[in-house]
C-alpha cells in the first residue's frame, strides 16, 4: 500500500491485524472505522487481513486478534480458542471482551427468566455473559464503552515498533481536574471518576456526564472512600451500585459490598 | 436454459453483525432460499428489569455500536412520555440536528463503504484508497463532519454523553454551530458529487409488491416521534406501535420477525421516502426525481439511493436549523425529572427503519417491562421473502452462479442490516 516504514533509520515489521467480534453491539470496530482523520496513517502500519464488518476478504494468517465482544456462547467459546491458537497477541477490545460489559447484567438474573422473559417457550441457548479471560489467555487489554480511538492507535504504534505497552495506572479523576472541569459533585451528580482507570481523557465528565466506570477499576482503587463521598453527597446507595454495575468492571467489589449489606 | 445453483454465504460481509444466505436451485426450480439470522443475542429487555429510570438510555444506547444516538433518543423519548415530559423548542432541535448528523454518518458509510465496492467489482474499500483516492476522501470528509457534529452535540460520536432525560447536560457552543454549519454548506457540494457518482451504477432490475412503515409526516419528513403509517394505508398512534410490529418467533432466527397487512413489511429510507416524499426538502426531492425515485418504489435496492437522497435532506434541514439556532439564546439545557408509574413508547425514525423502546414503570420510576423493537427484525421477514422472489425470477433468467450469489448479497446489504441490534 505505501513505502516501508521506518523508525530510527531501522525497518518495521507490518503486522498481520484481525478483527473479530463476540456478543457485543461492533461500536469498538466501528470506532476504528470512525477514525476519519488519522485512518489512513493507522492503514499503513498494520495489514488488515480479516474485518468482517468491512471487507469480504479474510484471512486465519494473522499476528495481532483484536476482539470486541463478551462470551456468551458455547461456538464463541470455540472460535475464540481457534482465534488464540492463531494468534500471536490477543487484545480485548473494549469493556464486553475485558468484565463481560452491559451484557453481563443478565448474570444478576435466573437465566430460565430472562430466556423467557425475551423468547416465551421458544428455545435458545445462551449463557452467562463471560470476558475473554474466562476462557483464554489475554495479552493486552483496551478498556472502555466505547474504547478510544486514540489509545488504539497508541497500543498499536507502540506494537509495532516493539515497544512496551502501558495503560494508565491513575483514575480519571487526574484527568478531569487536568482539564480544568467544574466537579460533577458539586453539581449534585454521582461520578466514579477517583476510582476508575484513566485513558480516556475524562470523556464524560468533560460533557458533565459523572463516569459510569466503563473502564473498570484504576490501581489501588480507594473504593471505601469513593462510598464515603458518595453517601456524603447524598447519592443513594443504589445509584452507587447502579454504576459500579452497569460494565462489570467492579464485579469483585460490588460483591463484598452487597455481602457487607446483607 | 435450465440452471442449478447452490449459494452459501456463512456470515455476509459487509454489514453490521452474523447472518447467513442459502440458495438452492435445480433444474432452474428454486428449491430453497434462506435469510438466517445466527447472531448471539444479548437480553437488554430482561436485564433492564428493576432498573431505575436514569439507567434506561446509558443502557440501551448499547443496543448498537452504529446508531446509539437512536436507541438513546428512542429510550429517552419512552421515558419521558411515561412521565409526561415534554421537551423544550431548543432540545427538540438539538436532538434532531444529532439525529441528522447520524443519519448521515450512518448513511454515508454504508453508501460509500459497504454498498460502493459491490458496484466496483471489488471485496472492500481498501483497494479503493489507492485506486480511486478523492472518492474515498469525499466520503471520509463527509463521515468527519456528521461524527463532529454529534462529537459536539451529543458530547460523543458513539454512545453519546450528554443526552440525558429532559434534555441535555452541557450545550454546545455557539462558535462549534457556526464552524459547522460552514462545513456542512460545503457537504452540499459532496452530495451532489455521491449523486453523480451512483449515477454510474447500475441498480438491479427487480420489484416485489411490498408494505412500508414508517413514521408519519405531519408537515415535515419526520424522524422522532408522531403517528405510524403504511403505504397499505394502516394509520396508528405511537403508543400502539405493537399493533404494527406484530412480532413472531421463527426457527431460522436469533431475531424476532414481523408482519402487518401482507406476510412481511418493509422500514428504512425507503419505506421513509414512499410515505413522505412530499415532505421531503426540494432539493432532497429534486435529487430523488433525478434517479427517478418516487412513491411508492418497490425496488429493494432502491434504498441505497433513498438513503442518497435522505443525506440530501438532512444536511439542507440542519443548514436551516442551524441558521434558526445561532439567531437566537440558548434557555437552560435541563429540565427537571420527576418519575411517575406508567407506560411510555417512543418511536424514532433511525438510519435503518423504525425504531420502538417501551418501558413500563412502577410509581418510584424503576423499570417493569421493557421491549425494544428494532428496524432490522422488522425487515427480516421481508429480506426472507425478497430472496426468495429475486432467486426464483433469477432462475428462471438462467443467470450464473456467481451473479445470483452477489445479487443476493447486495440484496441484503441494500437493507443496511444492522444485525447484532435486531438481536439486542
Amino acid at each position: 500500500m505505501t513505502a516501508q516504514k521506518k523508525f530510527l533509520s531501522v525497518a518495521v515489521a507490518k503486522p498481520k491485524v484481525a478483527f473479530f467480534e463476540l456478543s457485543s453491539c461492533e461500536g469498538c470496530q466501528l470506532q476504528i472505522v470512525n477514525n476519519e482523520a488519522t485512518l489512513l496513517d493507522f492503514l499503513s502500519l498494520v495489514e488488515v487481513v480479516t474485518f468482517r464488518e468491512a471487507m469480504t476478504e479474510s484471512s486465519d494468517d494473522y499476528d495481532i486478534a483484536f476482539i470486541e465482544g463478551s462470551v456468551t456462547r458455547k461456538d464463541e467459546v470455540g472460535r475464540l480458542k481457534a482465534i488464540r491458537n492463531n494468534a500471536k497477541i490477543l487484545v480485548a477490545l473494549g469493556s464486553c471482551a475485558c468484565f463481560g460489559g452491559v451484557n453481563q447484567l443478565k448474570n444478576r438474573f435466573d437465566p430460565e427468566w430472562v430466556r423467557k422473559e425475551v423468547y416465551g417457550d421458544h428455545p435458545i441457548e445462551t449463557d452467562a455473559a463471560r470476558p475473554l479471560e474466562d476462557f483464554v489467555a489475554v495479552d493486552l487489554r483496551i478498556y472502555g464503552c466505547p474504547i478510544k480511538k486514540e489509545e488504539v492507535e497508541r497500543v498499536v504504534t507502540d506494537l509495532v515498533l516493539g515497544k512496551k505497552v502501558h495503560m494508565p495506572r491513575y483514575p480519571v479523576c487526574m484527568e478531569c481536574k487536568a482539564n480544568e472541569n467544574i466537579c460533577l459533585f458539586d453539581l449534585g451528580e454521582p461520578c466514579l471518576g477517583p476510582v476508575t482507570r484513566a485513558g480516556c481523557n475524562s470523556w464524560c465528565p468533560n460533557s458533565r456526564a459523572g463516569c459510569w466506570g466503563c473502564r473498570g477499576p484504576a490501581d489501588a482503587a480507594n473504593m471505601d472512600e469513593m462510598r464515603r463521598i458518595m453517601s456524603e453527597k447524598g447519592i443513594t446507595e443504589e445509584t452507587f451500585f447502579d454504576r459500579l454495575e452497569c460494565f462489570g468492571g467492579f464485579k469483585d467489589q460490588l460483591i463484598t459490598y452487597r455481602k457487607g449489606s446483607l | 436454459m435450465k440452471i442449478n445453483c447452490n449459494v452459501d454465504v456463512h456470515h455476509l460481509t459487509r454489514v453490521e453483525g452474523h447472518g447467513n444466505i442459502r440458495i438452492r436451485i435445480k433444474d432452474g426450480k428454486l428449491e430453497e432460499a434462506r435469510w438466517e439470522v445466527v447472531e448471539t443475542p444479548r437480553f437488554f429487555e430482561a436485564f433492564l428489569s428493576g432498573k431505575k429510570w436514569d439507567n434506561a438510555p446509558w443502557i440501551c444506547g448499547r443496543i448498537c455500536g452504529i446508531c446509539s444516538i437512536g436507541h438513546t433518543l428512542a429510550s429517552i423519548r419512552a421515558v419521558e412520555n411515561a412521565f409526561g415530559i415534554v421537551p423544550t423548542d431548543q432540545t427538540r432541535k438539538l436532538r434532531l440536528l444529532l439525529k441528522h448528523m447520524e443519519t448521515l454518518q450512518s448513511h454515508v458509510l454504508h453508501l460509500y463503504f459497504l454498498t460502493a465496492p459491490d458496484f466496483a467489482g471489488v471485496g472492500s474499500v481498501f483497494p479503493l484508497i489507492e485506486a480511486a483516492p478523492d472518492i474515498v476522501s469525499r466520503a471520509a470528509k463527509l463521515k468527519l463532519l456528521a461524527n463532529d457534529a454529534c462529537d459536539i452535540i451529543g458530547g460523543r460520536r458513539l454512545h453519546p454523553t450528554r443526552t440525558v432525560v429532559g434534555g441535555f447536560t452541557m450545550l454546545p457552543e455557539k462558535n462549534e454551530l457556526a464552524d459547522l454549519n460552514k462545513r456542512l454548506k460545503d457537504a452540499v457540494q459532496d452530495l451532489l458529487l455521491t449523486a453523480d457518482l451512483f449515477k454510474g451504477f447500475s441498480v438491479p432490475d427487480f420489484s416485489r409488491e411490498t408494505e412500508f412503515v414508517s413514521l408519519k409526516g405531519d408537515g415535515n419528513y419526520p424522524f422522532i416521534g408522531g403517528d405510524l403509517i403504511s403505504t397499505d394505508g394502516v394509520v396508528k398512534k405511537e403508543s400502539e406501535y405493537r399493533l404494527m410490529t406484530n412480532e413472531y418467533i421463527v426457527e431460522q432466527s436469533t431475531s424476532k420477525w414481523s408482519r402487518l397487512s401482507r406476510k412481511s413489511f418493509a422500514v428504512g429510507a425507503l419505506a421513509r421516502l414512499n410515505n413522505n416524499y412530499e415532505f421531503l426538502h426540494p432539493s432532497a426531492r429534486q435529487i430523488s426525481d433525478s434517479f427517478g425515485l418516487g412513491p411508492v418504489n418497490h425496488n429493494p435496492y432502491m434504498n441505497n439511493i433513498a438513503q442518497l437522497v435522505e443525506c440530501v435532506h438532512v444536511v439542507s434541514e440542519s443548514i436551516d436549523m442551524m441558521e434558526e439556532l445561532l439567531g437566537s439564546s440558548f434557555d437552560e439545557p435541563r429540565q427537571q425529572v420527576v418519575p411517575s408509574a406508567g407506560i411510555g413508547v417512543g418511536a424514532v425514525e433511525v438510519p435503518r427503519g423504525i425504531l420502538y423502546h417501551s418501558y413500563e414503570f412502577d410509581d418510584t420510576g424503576h423499570i417493569v417491562k421493557c421491549d425494544c423493537v428494532i428496524p432490522t427484525s422488522q425487515n427480516h421477514a421481508n429480506i426472507q421473502h425478497d430472496l426468495e422472489a429475486l432467486s426464483a425470477q433469477y432462475a428462471e433468467q438462467g443467470k450464473k452462479d456467481r451473479d445470483i450469489e452477489l445479487l443476493a448479497q447486495m440484496l441484503v446489504r441494500a437493507y443496511d442490516p444492522c444485525i447484532s441490534c435486531s438481536v439486542h
